[in-house]
């Protein structure tokens, strides 16, 4: 048998990740930080501060403002300076809450020690309850609040824990450093959430990254967990997809509008589990991750993998770095293929930052677009097995129904179809469009049908 | 040879009678009972087929207007109130009229006066742009220059300038049939009063940033500083999120409120003269500086009359 890999589409872009020998540095404190209230899916957070209080590192600053929201911490220590929207990456403005840092002093709840706390905590509520004031959430890209995943709904059992190591975006190197670096931290974070799934777990790394797949394997064998094993995938993109790594390593598929639960997966990144790690054992909330600074055609001095503070403006880390290169015309956060282009570099770096992303002009400038050819390489990419050209057709018509049918809304936006497309067609432009109108069609249903229920419910009572 | 095609003709046009009958028989047996009126309605109807109206087309409309108890609740803004008039008519209704309306495209922000801050490469579409990032200008709430509105115009009304990359509206084509206005993700583009022979006032502007951010981004742009609202006298300028809005409903065109703006974020147009911004300056001074001496010569009266009210109401309390 091959090595592991999903069943169906997918690309091979050449992984380009020169900074796989740089070690993680600690970035140093800016004077200001810029915390943002939106850096989880769902809810944004709701601010507990006010201008001029005292912060110490770790000190809750806003809490969740629903059922999936996160709380947020403060990453220094200092004075409150303004609560008050600025703007993200993209240029939206987003409630923020600026920090001006004086000295570093942390909550005093907090272990810093560096010892490793394997013994793992049998109440499972307990376990809960603290990776949701830690603020967790998957830092694998979506940001789910981690809690809610690893609350399967009542009726639904989790059977297999995927720890997400793929790190199948090229460029990236943020999970790969930390497999390398702090493996044992990883493996008690997956052990915590096994205790709480009551599953075994499967650590799915790619075979481009040999150095983490041994320190994973031997941090495995050392630390001894029943039920837990390292496997080996082959390097395909979009691997880490969390519906295409169930299918490499379960060889199931969750069907259209479901949830990896349905068929018994919970995934969660390698990230995510050192995070879970420090909440659960040290007591530390999610207010430190790791990110890429690289880019192609750019020097050696310029690569890093940096353990930075979230809410660090990403101006400071390019600053940190060594500057712009001359070279880059594009700045991206994130992977090349899912990541979102920089338009402003004043943002700040988010729970989910990995990566400042260098590059040049002929690497991203888009090419004209011409007219289909009808080869059918898009839908040979597609890893959902969706037919991108017929989307793109559909929504150009606005064919809301057909797109329906034709499952726009089941598009992960892996960039697969775009990446493929010889004729430069934007496809996955216009179906991240056509999928966000099919999702308001299908809410708009569901929540006609949820209000007709209860009318003929509250009629029933009436008649009573 | 003759004979087949005599043949031919004959078999042919017998079964097409044949066919004929049938589908006569058919077409009364199965005839759908319809009001004749619907016809007549959409013969006066403009046929554009925009959705102007809110109806998926012209017959509809002309279905809806048939069946409802009035016309309160349907205006065809293509056709405007000529068209009503008729279908008034038709059905036995009266209608008011209706001032007609105009699009109008509220950003001012145009190439010079909002730089670039970075470059888009990617589909020109507005709506695409807009999921992706909020504009290549410091502005995020400004028009994003891809012409979606252009697209949705049906009449050829909406042409992108090129100078100032904007959307300019042409008013004769325009039938406010609100398409541009939905096609916007931005909502710039607004329905307004046509104004008498055209002229109107409006604030030129979405930018609900601070003042000096807004500034920074834009030097067209609406700072939010109120100067408008408290020179108008009318009370048709409101300034909520730091954006001023003018209500077409009320604005009298004295064109105060474009002069005194610091920005030239108001726009007035169609107006036949030129505005002299110091005389319309000179003339709110003046009436301030009346306004402020009839205040003073007020002023001892007031208390006293306050004095006697507070009297009277402790009598009553």
């Amino acid at each position: 048998m091959g090595k592991l890999t999903f069943s169906m589409g997918g690309v091979h872009p050449n992984d380009s990740k020169y900074a796989r020998e740089c070690a993680i540095e600690e970035l140093p404190l800016p004077q200001t930080v810029y915390v943002s209230m939106a850096q989880h899916l769902g809810a944004p957070a709701k601010p507990l501060v006010a201008p001029g209080d005292k912060v110490l590192v770790g000190q809750v600053i806003a809490e969740p403002g629903g059922f999936i929201s996160a709380f947020v911490h403060s990453p220094v220590s200092g004075t409150v300076k303004a609560v008050a929207p600025r703007k993200d990456l993209a240029g939206n403005p987003v409630m923020h809450v600026e920090i001006a840092v004086e000295g570093d002093e942390w909550d005093p709840a907090i272990d810093r020690s560096k010892e490793l706390v394997t013994a793992i905590p049998d109440d499972k509520a307990a376990i809960l309850d603290k990776i949701k004031a830690c603020g967790v959430v998957g830092l694998g890209g979506a940001t789910f609040p981690t809690h809610v995943k690893l609350s399967p709904p009542p009726g639904k059992v989790a059977e297999c824990l995927i720890l997400n190591g793929t790190e199948c975006e090229p460029y990236l190197t943020s999970d790969h450093r930390i497999m390398i670096e702090r493996p044992k931290e990883i493996v008690i974070g997956a052990a915590i959430m096994q205790k709480v799934l009551g599953c075994p777990c499967v650590i799915g790394i790619e075979e481009n990254k040999p150095e983490a797949i041994a320190s994973m394997r031997a941090a495995v064998a050392e630390l001894g967990y029943p039920n837990m094993e390292v496997k080996v995938l082959k390097k395909r993109y979009p691997q880490g997809g969390e519906k295409q790594l169930i299918d490499a390593v379960m060889h199931r598929q969750v069907k259209s509008g479901g949830l990896p639960i349905d068929v018994g997966a919970v995934v969660q990144n390698v990230a995510t589990s050192l995070a879970v790690y420090e909440a659960v054992q040290k007591n530390k909330p999610l207010i430190t991750n790791v990110l890429t600074v690289t880019g192609n055609k750019i020097p050696g001095n310029l690569q890093h993998n940096y353990l930075f503070r979230i809410g660090v403006p990403l101006s400071f880390v390019v600053e940190q770095a060594g500057g712009v290169p001359d070279t880059a015309a594009k700045l991206i956060s994130g992977g090349p293929m899912m990541g979102k282009a920089i338009s402003n570099l004043d943002a700040t770096t988010v729970k989910g930052s990995s990566s400042v992303l260098y590059l040049s002009d002929e690497d991203t400038r888009r090419k004209p677009e011409t007219n289909c050819i009808r080869c059918g390489k898009c839908a040979d990419a597609c890893p959902m097995g969706l037919e991108p050209f017929l989307l793109n057709r559909l929504y150009k018509a606005g064919d809301l129904d057909a797109l329906e049918a034709n499952a726009a809304q089941d598009c992960i936006e892996c960039g697969c179809c775009l990446y493929s497309c010889p004729a430069c067609i934007p496809l996955l432009d216009h179906i991240r469009q056509a999928k966000g109108q099919v999702m308001g069609v299908i809410r708009a249903r569901a929540a006609a049908a949820k209000a007709a229920a209860e009318a003929a419910k509250a009629a029933a009572e009436a008649k009573k | 040879m003759t004979q087949t095609i005599i043949w031919t003709v004959a078999i042919l046009s017998v079964l097409g009678l044949l066919l004929a009958l049938i589908l006569f028989w058919v077409a009364r047996k199965f005839k759908v009972e319809e009001d004749p009126r619907i016809d007549e309605v959409e013969k006066v109807m403009p046929g554009a087929n925009c959705g102007g109206c809110g109806f998926a087309g012209c017959r509809a409309f002309a279905d809806a207007a048939v069946k409802a108890p009035n016309l309160d609740n349907q205006y065809c803004p293509v056709g405007g109130d000529e068209v009503m008039q008729k279908v008034a008519a038709i059905l036995g209704f009266t209608v008011a009229a209706k001032a007609p309306q105009v699009a109008v495209v509220r950003c001012n922000g145009s190439c010079e006066a909002r730089p670039r801050t970075n470059e888009y490469d990617g589909a020109q579409s507005c709506r695409v742009k807009a999921a992706l990032y909020s504009g290549d200008t410091g502005c995020a709430f400004g028009c994003l220059g891809c012409g979606d509105c252009v697209a949705a115009c049906q009449f050829g009304a909406l042409s992108m300038d090129p100078a100032t990359g904007l959307p300019v509206v042409d008013e004769d084509k325009c039938t406010a049939c609100g398409a541009c206005a939905k096609a916007c993700p931005k909502h710039i583009i607004e329905l307004r009063l046509k104004g008498p022979r055209g002229m109107r006032e409006f604030v030129s502007c979405v930018n609900k940033d601070k003042g000096p951010v807004a500034k920074k981004a834009c030097a067209n742009a609406c700072i939010g500083c109120g100067l408008c609202a408290k020179t108008c006298t009318h009370e048709a300028i409101t300034v909520t999120d730091n954006i001023a809005y003018i209500d077409f409903t009320k604005c009298k065109l004295c064109r105060e409120c474009e002069a005194v703006c610091p920005t030239g974020a108001i726009h007035g147009v169609n107006f036949p003269k030129e505005l002299d911004k110091e005389a319309v300056k000179k003339r709110i001074a003046d009436r301030k500086a009346k306004a402020a001496e009839a205040a003073k010569a007020a002023a001892p009266v007031i208390p006293a009359a306050e004095a006697e009210t507070n009297k009277k109401e402790d009598a009553n309390g």
